[in-house]
Formats: structure tokens, C-alpha cells, sequence
């Protein structure tokens, strides 16, 4: 199941693993994406610290890690084709894969209905 | 793509050539006998062959696609793209400061040393500052030098904990990223409802670890904060200090100055405000002014006056150094003193109530048709939004800014600042005359209909000129950054 933080990031947990992108939300509104700035493998991160920048035609936004742990896996993907994250940011758009150290943070989060009704306040 | 212009290298002829050298009358040497071999090139560089007149046809050619403010009407939200009278040019152009050289001694450089001290003297009674430094030749570098200047004063004063820069969340970007390359963390503040800086965001904010905040009044929304006072008060009392951005000074000569709002340190873009060309990457200049406490840090050297004679103060022992090598972009400075004479006290405040005017002018035309982020008395600048269109016909402010080229106009800014979705962010400044305006009204509102009744021309402008819509992500994802001869063959 997707969760989301107010800042668009989801996640979306399997066992102690939890896969991190942006929303669709969030890839329609930065607009085409040019460049990710991938982490190593290995980093360790507290959730709400900046995870990636991302680089789009218009700006460049930051994304923040929604968990806390280590980053276990990154779409390399992405370095030859950033368009994924436009292209299917809730899949083959993934950022990284984070060995979750509390999972009991996913809870903080959104599910899809409370996101949805969190987009609707936004202008 | 259509192929607009053969490049200079598509049009080589083999031995064709624009000069005829005379016979050599020195004896010719082996460059194997000069050059080590490892630094001789193995094949000829492949420089296009071509005669004079192919090449003053191609540049002559290239310049009328050209869209300057020589041109045409340049609404460019944030960029203050005015006319630059021309008496500037021929100032600049005098040969006794033209053909100076930088290293003159002081004697026979008295003129150029004056205009400098004017300028120091001038800029700092228009910001009400102490003290101004010509070197920074960008607001940029103006920026990243007021922070090497507050980073400074903290650890004269033994307080080095304090590395903590904040900036509203509608500052330009090259504010986090000036402390961030001086070595500070950037700390964003919201702004509240009205487009101002959120007071109890701010205050949540500030603390032993604020250096000082970057603020540009009016802000990149074209609003005065209406609480600048207590703004700079709530940093100082925090023991921080506040860098006035000048990039929007245009709205303001002659009628508040920062040094009175509490600002510590400003910078003023000359490129921008003081009419001095623009655009074409330059060259600019940013001067950056202080109050006195913070005098001793400025770059070095700085010109004073003695009676009548002016020289270079070296004897800065707390300076943080030169900036720039020798004394900044001169000639720049050159023309905005001779901008500064032309219009005097009373032009320069004619100069900015006429841009606030006309910017109010275009948006009160407009609101009707655009989302207004903002309602209020704008300065100098407004940033309207396309979040209608978007909403009602998919058409994008992006789309509307390309078609925007097709009436003749250079595109507002557009997508900034990032606090208004689909922005178009439009600064007409004063050198507009009112007929100029209308046709620019009149233009947007065709516009804004044009995106009911015929989305499809929007989502494929511009179509008049040379080319039409351009790949931009794919430019920027795959870019070709040189030509070479094989991919072309």
C-alpha cells in the first residue's frame, strides 16, 4: 500500500524494505524531469532529511527520505533515463529502496485517501 | 527542424580565405625545433575556410533574429529590462577611460579614481548605507561577497557558531545558493497569505545560530513587505544581520532605502537598476554597500579622497580581500554614474514611480482575465497566474508564453516565483510609454482568449518565428554542446 507525506514523497513497505519516489502528483507539477542525483548504497538517513535533488525543465526540487534507515538499493535506471519518474513515478520511477530502522514511521503517513483529500487544499 | 542559418562551419570552402598575409621576412623554423612533440597537434584543427564577407553576412544575419530591448518591449519579471540611453555608451567610450590600463599609477588615473569615490558616495545616499565597494561584477557575486562580509563580522567578533542563513521561500535562487557556497546552512522562511515574510515563521526561526537573513524588498512578487521594520528588528534583536537583495531596487529609488529599513548590508544590480546594458550574459556589476560597522570588512582596496586627490586605501587590515581582479567592470560602473548625472534626485524617483505605475497599469488590465497570486498594489513587478487556463483548457502558462513570441514580445519570466503555480511574472519598467502597454494588454488578453476558443495554437507556438517549438527537455536531457565534423558528414 502507498503512502504519502505531505512533502509528495510515498512509500510503500515489504518486510523491513520500503520503496521511496515521488507522487504522481508531484512528477506532473515539477514538470519533465532532466537529472537525479542518485545516494550510494549504503547511506544512512533520518527520515525528513533530504534523500535527492531532482532537476526538471522548470526547477529543481528536493526530495526527503519519508523513513529512516539505509539506503539498500537506487534505480540506476534513472541516471541514463530520468523521464521515468514522469513517466510512471509510482512504479518503474522509483528513487531507492531503504531497509526501514522503525517502520512504526510509515504511520505518521497518508494512505491514498487521506493524500487525495490532502490535494484537494492544495491550489 | 527546418535549418535556419548554415554555421559558419557548413559554409567552409577549402583555401577560401578573408585575409592575405604578407611574405614572411623572418626565417622559417621546424615547429618540431619550438614545440615539444607531445603538445603539436596530429591533425589541422578543421577552422572554417571562408571569405570576409561570408562571415559578416553570417553574424549581420544571426543579430536581426536578435530580440533586444533595442527591439522591442522585454517584460522580463525580475530582470528590470529598460532601455539603456545611449549617452551611457558614448561615456564609456571617451578615450581617456577606454584605453586606461588598470595598473596606472594614481597620478594619471584621477578621473577613473573619481568616478568610483562618486559612485561609493552616491549609491550609499540612495540605499542609505556607509559605504559602497565597486568590485562585485554580478548581484550574484555581490551576494556571495555580503556574505563573506557578515561571515566576517560574526567571527571578529568571536561569535563563529553562527553559520545560519534564512531566506524567504519567494527569494531569488541565487540567495541559498550564495550562503550555501560561502559556507553557510540556508534556513527557509514562509511567507504569509499577503506575500510577505511569515513574522511568526520568522521568529520560530532566529536564534544564536542566525548569521543574518537575505531579504528583497520589494520581494519577487512585486509586494513591499508590509512589516519590514519589525522584520529587521526581530534579526538584529537575534543578534543576526539583514542583506538587502537589490535586484528590485527599481521600485524603490529615490523614495525608501534600505539602510533605513534596517538592512546591514545591500547589493545593487547596475545592469539592472542604473540602466546599464543587460542581457547577452553581461557584463554586470553589483556593487555592495555596509553600514559602518561593517566597513572594515569590505573588499580592498577601496578609493578615498584626500582634499582634492584620490588614491587607494590598501590598509585594510580586516578586509576579506579583493573579489574581482583589479577594480570590477569599470566600464559599467562608468555608465551608471553617467545614468546617475543624466536623471539626477528627481529623475530617479520620476524613474521608479513610472515603473511602479505601469506595472500596476498592465495588472489592473489584466486580473480579469489571469489569476492574480497577490491582490494588492503591486511595485515595480506582479506575478499573475495561468492556473486558470490550465484548469479551464489544459492550455500552460508555458504555451502562453510562447505564443507571447509570436506577437512580437519577449516572453515575461514564467514558472517563478515557485509560491505561485503557472507563474508569469511581468516587470514593463518605466521606459514604456503607455501606447507601448496597451498593444502588450491587448496582446495577453487575445491571448487568454485564444486559450477558450483554440487551445491547439497555444499547445504549438510560437509560429512566426524563425523556429518554431523547440524541444526543451530534450535539450536539456540530451545536449549537443559542440559541433563536430563526423556527426555532421
Amino acid at each position: 500500500m502507498f503512502k504519502y507525506a505531505e512533502s509528495h514523497e510515498w512509500a510503500k513497505a515489504e518486510g523491513k524494505v520500503v520503496t521511496i519516489g515521488i507522487s504522481d502528483y508531484a512528477a506532473e507539477h515539477l514538470g519533465d524531469v532532466i537529472f537525479a542525483e542518485l545516494p550510494m548504497v549504503g547511506k544512512v538517513i533520518k527520515k525528513g532529511e533530504k534523500l535527492i535533488d531532482l532537476e526538471s525543465v522548470k526547477a529543481v526540487a528536493e526530495v526527503f527520505s519519508p523513513v529512516s534507515g539505509k539506503v539498500v538499493a537506487v534505480n540506476s535506471e534513472l541516471e541514463a533515463n530520468a523521464g521515468l519518474i514522469n513517466e510512471a513515478p509510482q512504479a518503474g520511477g522509483w528513487i531507492v529502496k531503504v531497509e526501514a530502522s522503525d517502520l512504526g514511521e510509515l504511520n505518521a503517513l497518508m494512505d491514498d485517501a487521506a493524500y487525495q483529500k490532502f490535494l484537494a487544499t492544495q491550489h | 527542424m527546418k535549418k535556419l542559418m548554415p554555421l559558419l562551419f557548413e559554409m567552409s570552402s577549402a583555401g577560401r580565405t578573408g585575409f592575405s598575409l604578407p611574405a614572411s621576412d623572418v626565417p622559417e623554423l621546424a615547429i618540431e625545433s619550438m614545440v615539444p612533440d607531445s603538445m603539436i597537434r596530429k591533425s589541422a584543427p578543421g577552422l572554417p575556410e571562408l571569405s570576409e564577407v561570408d562571415v559578416v553576412r553570417h553574424f549581420t544575419n544571426l543579430s536581426l533574429l536578435n530580440h533586444g530591448v533595442d527591439t522591442g518591449f522585454y517584460p522580463l519579471g525580475s530582470c528590470t529590462m529598460k532601455y539603456n540611453p545611449k549617452v551611457n555608451e558614448n561615456a564609456a567610450r571617451l578615450p581617456g577611460f577606454a584605453r586606461m590600463h588598470p595598473e596606472m599609477p594614481e597620478k594619471g588615473a584621477q578621473g577613473s579614481l573619481r568616478i568610483i569615490h562618486d559612485m561609493d558616495v552616491w549609491l550609499s545616499e540612495i540605499c542609505g548605507m556607509d559605504r559602497f565597494t565597486l568590485q562585485p561584477v554580478a548581484g550574484a557575486h555581490g551576494e556571495l561577497t555580503g556574505m563573506f562580509i557578515i561571515r566576517a563580522y560574526h567571527l571578529k567578533r568571536g561569535d563563529a557558531k553562527r553559520d545560519k542563513i534564512l531566506a524567504p521561500d519567494s527569494s531569488h535562487g541565487t540567495n541559498p545558493a550564495s550562503a550555501a557556497a560561502a559556507g553557510m546552512t540556508v534556513v527557509q522562511v514562509a511567507s504569509d497569505a499577503r506575500g510577505n515574510v511569515d513574522i511568526e515563521d520568522l521568529k520560530a526561526k532566529v536564534g544564536p545560530d542566525t548569521a543574518g537573513l537575505m531579504l528583497t524588498n520589494p520581494n519577487t512578487l512585486g509586494l513591499f513587505d508590509e512589516h519590514i521594520k519589525q522584520i529587521t528588528e526581530i534579526v538584529h534583536k537575534a543578534g543576526g544581520l539583514v542583506y538587502y537583495d537589490g535586484a528590485n531596487a527599481n521600485a524603490i529609488m529615490g523614495k525608501s532605502r534600505p539602510g533605513d529599513m534596517g538592512f546591514d548590508v545591500v547589493h545593487i544590480n547596475l545592469h539592472k537598476t542604473f540602466s546599464t546594458p543587460h542581457g547577452g550574459g553581461g557584463p554586470g556589476s553589483g556593487p555592495v554597500g555596509v553600514k559602518k560597522a561593517l566597513e572594515p570588512f569590505l573588499p580592498c582596496p577601496l578609493v578615498v579622497k584626500d582634499g582634492e586627490t584620490y588614491r587607494w586605501d590598501y590598509d585594510r587590515p580586516d578586509s576579506i580581500g579583493h573579489v574581482h581582479s583589479f577594480n570590477g567592470n569599470f566600464a559599467v560602473v562608468l555608465k551608471a554614474w553617467s545614468y546617475i548625472r543624466t536623471m539626477g534626485p528627481d529623475g530617479l524617483r520620476a524613474a521608479s514611480e513610472l515603473a511602479v505605475l505601469n506595472a500596476n497599469y498592465i495588472m489592473e488590465a489584466l486580473k480579469g482575465d489571469f489569476e492574480l497570486g497577490y491582490d494588492r498594489t503591486c511595485k515595480h513587478e506582479f506575478v499573475l497566474s495561468g492556473s486558470k487556463q490550465k484548469k479551464e483548457s489544459g492550455v500552460r502558462t508555458l504555451d502562453m508564453a510562447k505564443r507571447l513570441l509570436d506577437y512580437g514580445y519577449h516572453a515575461p519570466t514564467v514558472y517563478f516565483p515557485l509560491i505561485v503555480e503557472e507563474a508569469i511574472m511581468i516587470e514593463p519598467t518605466e521606459t514604456e510609454s503607455k501606447e507601448t502597454l496597451d498593444e502588450f494588454i491587448c496582446a495577453m488578453k487575445r491571448i487568454a482568449k485564444e486559450a477558450k476558443e483554440n487551445p491547439e495554437n497555444l499547445h504549438t507556438a510560437p509560429h512566426t518565428t524563425p523556429v518554431g517549438r523547440l524541444d526543451e527537455t530534450l535539450a536539456a536531457r540530451k545536449p549537443i554542446l559542440r559541433w563536430k565534423k563526423e556527426d555532421n558528414a
